[in-house]
């Protein structure tokens, strides 16, 4: 079986019953993809399968055998972070830091879809191609992730800041 | 931005910060000189030391280590309540490919039972049931098999295939049966259980103004995202048996005298590492999986792996324990309280010492003569509960600071003037005088910044469509504490120095306040700093709970600086400029030791290194004894402002504002303490809101133990929430800090009730205040 994760095609023969996020952390030790519950409630395994976000424990791995999937450790471009990755730590979006990586690549996630225009639940004009990307939008798209240190205020000051630098860049 | 002027105790001279700390601990000696607000690096908002590499996913959590040839465990958890095992059909599970063990008490080897928290000084347990060594079952969900594979998958479907029968037996797990054969525990906290001062009971029956009423708080759990894992290996060199082990611990130090007494192995022959925990929340001591997968090790003779499934966490780490609890206020039409009861039941079991302390936060907030708590409990055939953030303070003050509010109604008084009113000039109970209380002031400037005085006093008054809005407060309170047992080494090179303390990061931004603390405290500059933490083998022994950290582990770095400068200048040359000064006399500045006073006389540490012959010098020291609490009643203090809407069509609440002005002593980081005090605040959005875990009373089992079923507040219930904080330093106390970890948790459930109350007219005395109690 192969995939294509972090630009790199990884390879292994795994159990059918493997889980993406198994896969991660048990075949590549990729262990910055974290397990907070197993059954997709709590957002912690958030990776991005072909550039969108899904809960890595909900995934089997043999169901995205050949796609691509970016994690955590693939964000940053060497030493230099991803501006998600640099505004977490000078907002102080977290604190013991678990629920961090499933933050962050939901939050590349988000951006994303904003950009595609996608709306939510709370999205005024559905068919507005433009949203903005006030608090209210940016908390109800990170609903799905939980964090127990309540780091929340910082998480979606994080999340404002660099996409403000990336829509400004 | 802080309304707050800066202080410091004017009582005795000031010196500079990098001089030594004096006795603070003492009636005649001087504060700690880092908390004056003198030094620019205390307070700062420096980010987290671990930031880069929790934000790269580079930060190792216990599931995340690995030993070769490592092996994956499963628990199998009973479904009965009391009873005992009839047989385990293990049979499928063996023969499933890759497994290699299934433990049962059949087969586990002999583990003596672990000695608890509190019941012995070395105790880190949360209970003491036996560890599979009988077919007794204590309670539903006590793992009664443990199956090892050579894949997580493999381990999981064995312990599935498991076939237990079992004899039930006649069990207690209705807390409304329960309650009715409350009993006195043996201690709380270590002190007694009914505290009475004047007649409080006749004192209230005169009483002009009266409130009378019954609380009921709920079962909750820590519900930290990263579940308790560990992966450990046994190691013979043919000598000596070594137990390793990665765990996700806030006690390293107390899991290792444990599992000493457990095995019987000397603790030396244990080392427990811990470098990042993923949340704690008083739930990552020791319960029985360390055991099991310890013991499973040893059997199969290869390293294990055991990551509890949320499920799991639930099944075998205990949570809050569910209380009821009367307040009675009596007050003249002054809105004096003449009279307060406090009394209530929690449940417990008889495996360990831990009955919730509601009472807590009743015996410092209010000046009254006539008092009397009293705290009993009610045995029940269920998990061992345990301390979960601010343990007493957190329900108790739901408690205390709603029937406060009822108290104002009734009186007609704003609820922060009655709060004043009542404020105390000493300690109520103990006599001793506060060593920095300044309730009042937190109180009044975030009423200020809040906008108290826009509030309508008579509830259902403000309306926006369907919302009707309201506002609420209520007092937070949590002591300090400074537990013995504390000890840092400190060791001096040419690029700085390594502190090491055995101490924890679970997110509180202990690993990057201490760093800070210990730049300043020895005048070096932090990138040159190195604080190493999580280790058993480390000096001392700092319990992560209670929230003491701060203040432990400042003693530590406080004594051992005074060794370090003691070694330092005992290896003087006779004509340095430093020569026959004594270490009061001496600051550490400028990465050197300098006479106070005279910017002349300095020597640079690598100078004296040199001068010494020295590569490096490593001093350790114990933090002097904890003599303060003696001395002083020493608590952090603060005001919890809240503003809801709840719905007329649906009965849902929005919490829209939410402020929390606090009286912690010296902050040491502003960004650090502002995450610690929002998240406590957030949590207690929870346990107001939405946390409950689901007890079922005739099988005794958790019935939602998910965080899909067990609610805690994600984005969308959590507004920007405003924190501030008075920043007086506590003359007796380590960098005149106290501790803020579990004070943001307390006063918020209050807050929201009596929020809602003046939003709708709705008075919600059982938690968590869902919708259903509002239509």
């Amino acid at each position: 079986m192969q995939w294509t994760i972090n630009g790199q095609i990884r390879q292994a023969e795994v159990d059918f019953r493997t889980s993406l996020l198994d896969l991660l952390r048990e075949q590549f030790q990729l262990s910055g993809t974290k397990k907070g519950c197993n059954q997709g409630a709590c957002g912690a395994c958030t990776v991005l399968l072909d550039g969108q976000r899904i809960n890595a424990c909900l995934t089997l791995a043999v169901q995205v055998q050949g796609r691509s999937i970016t994690t955590i450790e693939g964000l940053a471009s060497g030493e230099a972070l991803h501006p998600v990755q640099a505004a977490f730590i000078e907002h102080d979006g977290f604190q013991c830091g678990y629920c961090t990586p499933g933050q962050i690549c939901s939050a590349v996630g988000l951006a994303g879809e904003l950009a595609r225009g996608w709306p939510s639940a709370v999205t005024a004009d559905l068919a507005a191609d433009d949203i903005a990307f006030d608090r209210l939008e940016l908390r109800e798209r990170l609903s799905g992730n939980l964090c127990r240190c309540g780091a929340y205020n910082g998480i979606v000051d994080a999340v404002a800041a660099s996409l403000g630098q990336e829509a400004g860049a | 931005m802080n309304p707050f002027t800066p202080s410091h105790d004017t009582r005795h001279e000031e010196k500079p910060p990098g001089a030594l700390a004096g006795d603070y601990w003492r009636p005649d000696g001087s504060p700690d000189p880092l908390g004056s607000g003198l030094h620019a690096g205390i307070g700062v908002s420096l980010a987290r030391v671990d930031g880069q590499r929790k934000v790269t996913g580079q930060a190792p959590f216990a599931a995340e280590f690995r030993f070769a040839d490592m092996l994956y465990a499963a628990l199998s958890y009973s479904t009965i309540a009391n009873g005992r095992i009839v047989d385990i059909d293990t049979r499928a599970a063996e023969a499933m490919d890759g497994v290699v063990l299934v433990m049962t008490h059949e087969n586990a080897p002999p583990l003596r039972t672990p000695p608890v928290f509190l019941g012995s000084p070395h105790g880190a347990a949360g209970d003491d049931y036996p560890v599979m060594q009988s077919d007794r079952v204590h309670w539903n969900g006590q793992p009664v098999a443990l199956v090892l594979a050579e894949t997580q998958e493999q381990a999981d479907a064995a312990a599935e295939s498991l076939l237990v029968r079992y004899a039930r037996e006649t069990a207690m797990t209705d807390f409304e049966i329960a309650k009715s054969q409350a009993r006195e525990p043996d201690s709380v906290l270590g002190g007694p259980a009914t505290i009475t001062r004047g007649d409080a009971d006749a004192a209230f029956e005169t009483a002009a103004y009266r409130i009378d009423a019954t609380y009921t708080t709920p079962r909750h759990n820590h519900n930290a995202i990263e579940p308790h894992a560990l992966t450990l290996a046994w190691h013979h060199d043919g000598k000596r048996e070594t137990l390793r082990i990665h765990d996700a611990s806030q006690c390293v130090d107390l899991a290792v005298t444990s599992l000493a007494d457990v095995f019987g192995l000397d603790p030396g022959q244990i080392h427990v590492t811990s470098p990042f925990v993923g949340g704690g929340f008083g739930s990552k001591t020791l319960w029985q999986h360390q055991i099991l997968a310890a013991a499973a090790a040893k059997l199969a003779a290869r390293p294990v792996r055991l990551a509890l499934s949320r499920e799991g966490v639930y099944r075998v780490v205990g949570g809050r324990a569910c209380t009821e609890q009367r307040v009675a206020l009596g007050a003249d039409s002054s809105g004096k309280l003449q009279a307060l009861v406090h009394t209530g039941v929690a449940a417990m079991t008889r495996h360990n010492y831990l009955p919730e302390p509601f009472v807590q936060a009743t015996k410092c907030l209010y000046g009254v003569d006539n008092l009397r708590l009293a705290v009993t409990v009610a045995d029940m055939h269920m998990l061992a509960n345990t301390f979960m953030r601010a343990p007493g303070e957190a329900v108790g003050t739901f408690a205390l600071e709603s029937a406060l509010d009822e108290l104002a109604e009734l009186l007609g008084m704003d609820p922060l003037a009655l709060r004043a009113r009542n404020e105390p000039e000493r300690d109520p109970l103990s006599g001793l005088p506060f060593s920095s209380r300044h309730l009042r002031e937190a109180a009044s400037a975030g009423a200020e910044r809040f906008g108290w005085s826009s509030r309508h006093a008579a509830p259902g008054s403000r309306r926006e469509g369907e919302w009707q809005i309201g506002m609420g407060c209520a007092t937070a309170t949590y002591p300090y504490q400074r537990m013995p047992g504390a000890a840092a080494r400190i060791t001096l090179d040419a690029e700085g120095a390594t502190v090491e303390v055995a101490a924890h990061e679970m997110g509180m931004g202990t690993a990057t306040v201490q760093t800070q603390v210990a730049a300043a405290r020895l005048g070096l500059p932090v990138e040159t700093i190195r604080f190493r933490y999580g280790d058993s083998s480390l000096a001392g022994a700092v319990l992560a709970g209670g929230s003491q950290q701060t203040a432990a582990i400042g003693g530590a770095v406080i004594a051992a600086q005074r060794a370090l400068v003691d070694a330092l200048l005992a290896r003087l040359e006779d004509d340095s400029p430093l020569a026959g000064l004594s270490a009061d006399d001496i600051e550490c500045r400028d990465a050197g030791l300098g006479a106070i006073g005279n910017a002349v006389r300095f020597v640079s540490y690598r100078e004296l290194l040199e001068q010494a012959g020295k590569r490096e010098i490593s001093v350790e020291a114990k933090a002097a004894d904890s003599e303060e609490k003696s001395h002083w009643s020493m608590h952090s203090f603060g005001t919890i402002f809240c503003e809801v809407g709840v719905s007329e069509v649906s009965g849902e609440v929005r919490v829209r504002r939410l402020l929390g002005s606090f009286d912690c002593g010296r902050i040491l980081n502003a960004k650090t303490a502002a995450s610690q005090f929002r998240g406590g605040m957030i949590m207690g959005l929870g346990l107001a809101l939405m946390e409950e875990t689901w007890f079922d009373a005739r099988s005794g089992r958790i019935m939602n133990p998910s965080l899909a079923d067990y609610h805690v507040p994600v984005q969308m219930d959590v507004p920007d929430i405003d924190v501030m904080w008075t920043d007086i330093p506590d003359p007796h106390t380590p960098m005149g800090a106290r501790g803020i970890g579990e004070i943001g948790i307390t006063g918020v459930g209050a807050a929201v009730a009596n929020a809602v109350y003046n939003a709708c007219g709705k008075r919600v005395r059982d938690l968590p205040i869902t919708l259903d109690k509002l239509l």
